[in-house]
C-alpha cells in the first residue's frame, strides 16, 4: 500500500511539471499570437492612415520600422513579477587612510564624546560601510524607502533609514514615519556617499554624533508661495545622541522634538540658495560616555537632563545659466549652538574614585564653511574650515574639573582640502588632506584616498 | 523707511507672490512642453518651465524654487523615460501635491504616448547613461508634438471642465496650423534626406529619423560621457576617410569638441536650437523647427 502511494506520488511529481511546462508553452504561444495580431492590426491601421494622407509609397518602409519598433517596445515590457520590484541600489566605498596619529586615540577635546563612532577609519586600506537601498511607491498613497548599512568589520547590518512617506496628501503636506535622517541642519540629511568630503564636519561629529537618524514621525508643510518656504516638526524616540540612552527613552511619549523651517529660491538663472533654522530638543536619561579621568583610568560617566541645539544652515549653488555639466560652485555652511543642563554622574561603574553626582551646565558652539568648485566636467576641488568653541562648562556639587580632564576648555579646528574625479554620475574617486586639531596640542595629518560607486537604480539627490 | 522694514516688505511681497490664482498652473519639465501648453491653453494657463534651453535636462538640481512651483501645479508635463530621473522624483515626493503624482490626470509623461526610438537591447551602465525605456528626446519629431498635444488637450479639459470647449477650440486651430507646418517642413527638409550627421549627444535622433538623415557618429564616446581626446581623434580619423556632411550640437553642450571636429575633419558645423528658446528664432515650437531645418539646409548645400 505504502509503495503504491509512493509510486503514485513519484508519477505525479514527474508528470505535473511537464503539464505545467506544456501549459506555460501554450500560454506563451497564445501571447505571441496576440502580439502578432496586435502588430498586424497596427500595421493595417498605419497603412490606412498613410494611404489616406497620400503617402502610400513611403508607407511600406515606415510601417516596417514602426512595427519593429512596436515589437521591440512590446517585448521590452517586463511581464514577470519582478516588474514590480522596488528600485534597488547599492553603494560601495573603500578608503586608504594615512594618519599621523592612531585613530583609536581620536578625541575631540572640550566636548562630551557622542555615542556614534566619529573617529577616522583605521589606518591603511579599509572597506567603508556598504549601503543597500530599496525604494518604491507602496500604492497611490505611500512611498517606502529602506536603506541598510552593512558594516564590514563586525558583520552587522544596520537600518540607516527605513520610512514611509505620504504621496496622497495635498496643500503641501507630507508625513514621514519610521527611521530617517533628522532635518536638523543641512548636512545631517545627506547620505554619506553624497558628502563633498570623506568625513563629516567636526560640528556634526560633536553635536549630532556624526549623523542623527531618529525613529519617529515628521510632518512638513510647504507654503503656497513662489519663494520656497517650509515648516516642519519631528517627534522622535531620542534613540541617539544628543538624546539617549541608546535605543530611546523608556516612556510612552517622545524623547526628542525637532522644529525646522527653510526658505529658498533662485537668484537669476545661475544661482539658487536654501537657508534653514532648526531647533532640536532632547531630554537624555542616563546618556553615558566613556572617558579617561584625572587618574588616567577609563571610567563611565552619565548625563540626565535637557539638551537644546540650534542650527542655522545655508547652502548656495552656482553654475553658468544653471547648467552644472561643466562648471559649478557650491558654498555650504552651518552654525551650531547647544546648551545642556542637568545632572552629571562621574564613574558610575566605580572603576576609579567611585560615583559622584552634581549639576552640570554647558553652552557650546561650532561652525564650518566649505566650498566646492567643479573646474572641469569630471573634476572638483574643495576646501573646508571647521571651528568649535567649547564655551562654558560649569560643574556643581561634588564634581570637579579634575574628574573630566578632556572636557577642559579647548577650541578644536580643522583645515581640509580635497579633489575628486567623477568619470560618470555613478562613480567618484577622491583624494583628501586634512590637518585636524581635534586633540589638544596633537595635530593629526590625515590623508584619505577614497572611491564611492553606486549600482542599480538611479538615485535623486536633495538640493 | 529703515532698511529692516524695507526688507520685511520685500520678503512679504515675495512670500505672497502667488501665481495668478485664476489660471491653471502648468509645470513643464522642459521648455518644449511649456511652449506646447501655452499654444493649447493660452491665457487660461500659467506655464512654468523648470528648465531652460541652456540647461541639460539630465542634470538639474531639485532646487527649492522648483519644489515651490510643483507644490502649486495643477498639471505636470515631462518627457519621461528616465530623462528627469535625477530630480523629478524628489520634486514629486516633496511637493505635498496629490494632483500631480504619477497615475493622476495631472501628470503627463509625454514619451509614453509616442513610438520611441533606440530602445536598448542590452541594458548595462558600461554602455553609458542609457535610458531603458528608449531615447527620451522625443520632441524633435513634429508628429510627436501633435500626439502629445492631443493628450495634453484631453487632460486640460479633464482638469478644467469649465474651459474644455476653449481648449478644444484652440487645439483644433493649433492642430491645423501644425499639420500645415509639417507638410511645409517635409518639403523644405527633403534635401536633408540621406545627409550624414555627427551629433554631440543622442538628443537629435527623432529629428534625424523624421528628416531621413543618417547619424554616423557622436562626440560623446558613450551617452552621457563627455567627449574624450582619444574618442575625438578616432572620430576625426573616421571622418577623413568617410566624411559626414555636418556636425550638430545643442545649446547646453560645450561647443569646443564640435568645433574641433569641424576644423580637423573640415565638415560643416551647425549649432541647433534643440528646444524652444535655444536660438533667437526658436521663440515657439514653429520657430524651433523652422530654425532647425534652416540651419541644417545651409550646411547641406
Amino acid at each position: 500500500m505504502l509503495r503504491k502511494l509512493w509510486c503514485a506520488a513519484a508519477l505525479a511529481a514527474a508528470v505535473l511539471p511537464a503539464r505545467a511546462q506544456e501549459s506555460d508553452a501554450a500560454k506563451l504561444r497564445e501571447e505571441l499570437q496576440q502580439l502578432k495580431q496586435q502588430l498586424q492590426k497596427m500595421e493595417r491601421r498605419l497603412q490606412e492612415t498613410e494611404a489616406k494622407s497620400g503617402k502610400a509609397e513611403e508607407s511600406a518602409a515606415r510601417a516596417e520600422t514602426t512595427v519593429t519598433q512596436a515589437a521591440a517596445q512590446a517585448s521590452s515590457r517586463p511581464q514577470t513579477e519582478s516588474a514590480l520590484n522596488p528600485g534597488i541600489s547599492a553603494i560601495l566605498n573603500g578608503v586608504y587612510s594615512n594618519l599621523s596619529r592612531d585613530p583609536k586615540s581620536y578625541r575631540i577635546n572640550g566636548f562630551v564624546p557622542t555615542m556614534g563612532d566619529v573617529a577616522p577609519p583605521r589606518r591603511g586600506l579599509s572597506l567603508g560601510e556598504s549601503e543597500l537601498g530599496f525604494t518604491s511607491n507602496v500604492d497611490h498613497l505611500f512611498r517606502g524607502t529602506l536603506i541598510a548599512s552593512i558594516s564590514p568589520d563586525n558583520d552587522s547590518i544596520g537600518v540607516e533609514e527605513g520610512y514611509i512617506q505620504t504621496l496622497g496628501l495635498s496643500h503641501g503636506f507630507t508625513v514621514k514615519a519610521g527611521r530617517f535622517f533628522s532635518a536638523v541642519g543641512y548636512q545631517n540629511q545627506i547620505h554619506a556617499h553624497a558628502w563633498d568630503f570623506t568625513d563629516a564636519p567636526l560640528a556634526n561629529k560633536v553635536f549630532l554624533g556624526n549623523q542623527l537618524n531618529e525613529d519617529g514621525i515628521q510632518l512638513k508643510w510647504v507654503a503656497p508661495t513662489s519663494l520656497y518656504w517650509d515648516l516642519g516638526a519631528e517627534f522622535g524616540s531620542g534613540r541617539a545622541f544628543p538624546g539617549g540612552p541608546a535605543g530611546g527613552v523608556n516612556k510612552n511619549g517622545f524623547g526628542s522634538t525637532n522644529l525646522f523651517t527653510h526658505v529658498g529660491g533662485d537668484i537669476g538663472a545661475s544661482t539658487s540658495w536654501l537657508a534653514g533654522l532648526s531647533h532640536l530638543r532632547t531630554a537624555p536619561q542616563d546618556r553615558t560616555f566613556d572617558d579617561l579621568d584625572g587618574t588616567g583610568t577609563l571610567v563611565t560617566n552619565s548625563f540626565t537632563g535637557t539638551s537644546r541645539l540650534w542650527v542655522v544652515d545655508g547652502v548656495l549653488k552656482w553654475s553658468p545659466n544653471g547648467n552644472s555639466t561643466y562648471n559649478s560652485f557650491k558654498l555650504q555652511g552651518e552654525y551650531f549652538r547647544r546648551t545642556e543642563d542637568g545632572v552629571l554622574t562621574y564613574d558610575t561603574q566605580a572603576a576609579s574614585l567611585g560615583p559622584t553626582s552634581g549639576s552640570v551646565s554647558s553652552r557650546q558652539s561650532g561652525w564650518y564653511l566649505q566650498g566646492v568648485y567643479q573646474f572641469l566636467p569630471a573634476w572638483r576641488f574643495g576646501y573646508r574650515y571647521d571651528q568649535l568653541d567649547s564655551g562654558s562648562f560649569s560643574l556643581g556639587g561634588a564634581l570637579t574639573a579634575a574628574n573630566f580632564p578632556t572636557l577642559g576648555s579647548y577650541n578644536p579646528s580643522r583645515n581640509t582640502v580635497m579633489v575628486d574625479w567623477s568619470p560618470s554620475e555613478f562613480s567618484r574617486v577622491r583624494l583628501q588632506y586634512a590637518r585636524d586639531y581635534s586633540r589638544q596640542g596633537q595635530p593629526d595629518n590625515q590623508v584619505f584616498l577614497q572611491y564611492i560607486v553606486s549600482l542599480g537604480a538611479h538615485g535623486a539627490h536633495k538640493f | 523707511m529703515n532698511s529692516i522694514s524695507r526688507m520685511a516688505i520685500a520678503l512679504a511681497t515675495a512670500l505672497l507672490a502667488f501665481p495668478a490664482a485664476a489660471a491653471l498652473n502648468v509645470f513643464a519639465c522642459e521648455p518644449e512642453w511649456g511652449a506646447l501648453a501655452q499654444e493649447l491653453g493660452g491665457d487660461k494657463l500659467s506655464v512654468y518651465s523648470a528648465t531652460a534651453a541652456l540647461q541639460d535636462p539630465h542634470h538639474i538640481e531639485a532646487r527649492p524654487s522648483l519644489i515651490a512651483r510643483i507644490r502649486n501645479a495643477d498639471l505636470v508635463i515631462c518627457s519621461g523615460s528616465e530623462l528627469e530621473v535625477g530630480w523629478l522624483p524628489l520634486l514629486l515626493t516633496q511637493s505635498g501635491n496629490d494632483r500631480i503624482q504619477p497615475g493622476s490626470p495631472g501628470f503627463i509623461e509625454a514619451s509614453q504616448f509616442v513610438v520611441k526610438l533606440e530602445i536598448p537591447k542590452v541594458i548595462d551602465r558600461a554602455l553609458g547613461d542609457i535610458h531603458p525605456g528608449g531615447n527620451p528626446h522625443i520632441h524633435l519629431d513634429p508628429r510627436n508634438i501633435a500626439k502629445v498635444g492631443d493628450v495634453l488637450t484631453a487632460r486640460l479639459a479633464e482638469i478644467d471642465h469649465a474651459n474644455s470647449g476653449f481648449y478644444q477650440q484652440r487645439a483644433d486651430a493649433f492642430g491645423k496650423r501644425w499639420q500645415a507646418a509639417i507638410e511645409r517642413w517635409q518639403q523644405q527638409a527633403a534635401p536633408l534626406k540621406g545627409v550624414a550627421v555627427v551629433v554631440y549627444h543622442k538628443d537629435m535622433s527623432y529629428f534625424i529619423n523624421w528628416a531621413g538623415m543618417r547619424e554616423v557618429g557622436s562626440l560623446e564616446p558613450k551617452p552621457g560621457i563627455p567627449p574624450t581626446p582619444t574618442h575625438l581623434a578616432e572620430l576625426v580619423d573616421r571622418m577623413k576617410r568617410n566624411p559626414a556632411k555636418v556636425v550638430v550640437y545643442s545649446p547646453y553642450n560645450n561647443p569646443r569638441a564640435a568645433q574641433f571636429l569641424s576644423e580637423q575633419a573640415r565638415i560643416a558645423l551647425a549649432p541647433l536650437p534643440f528646444t524652444v528658446g535655444g536660438s533667437d528664432k526658436a521663440k515657439d515650437l514653429f520657430g524651433l523647427f523652422d530654425d532647425t531645418i534652416e540651419r541644417l539646409l545651409k550646411t547641406a548645400k
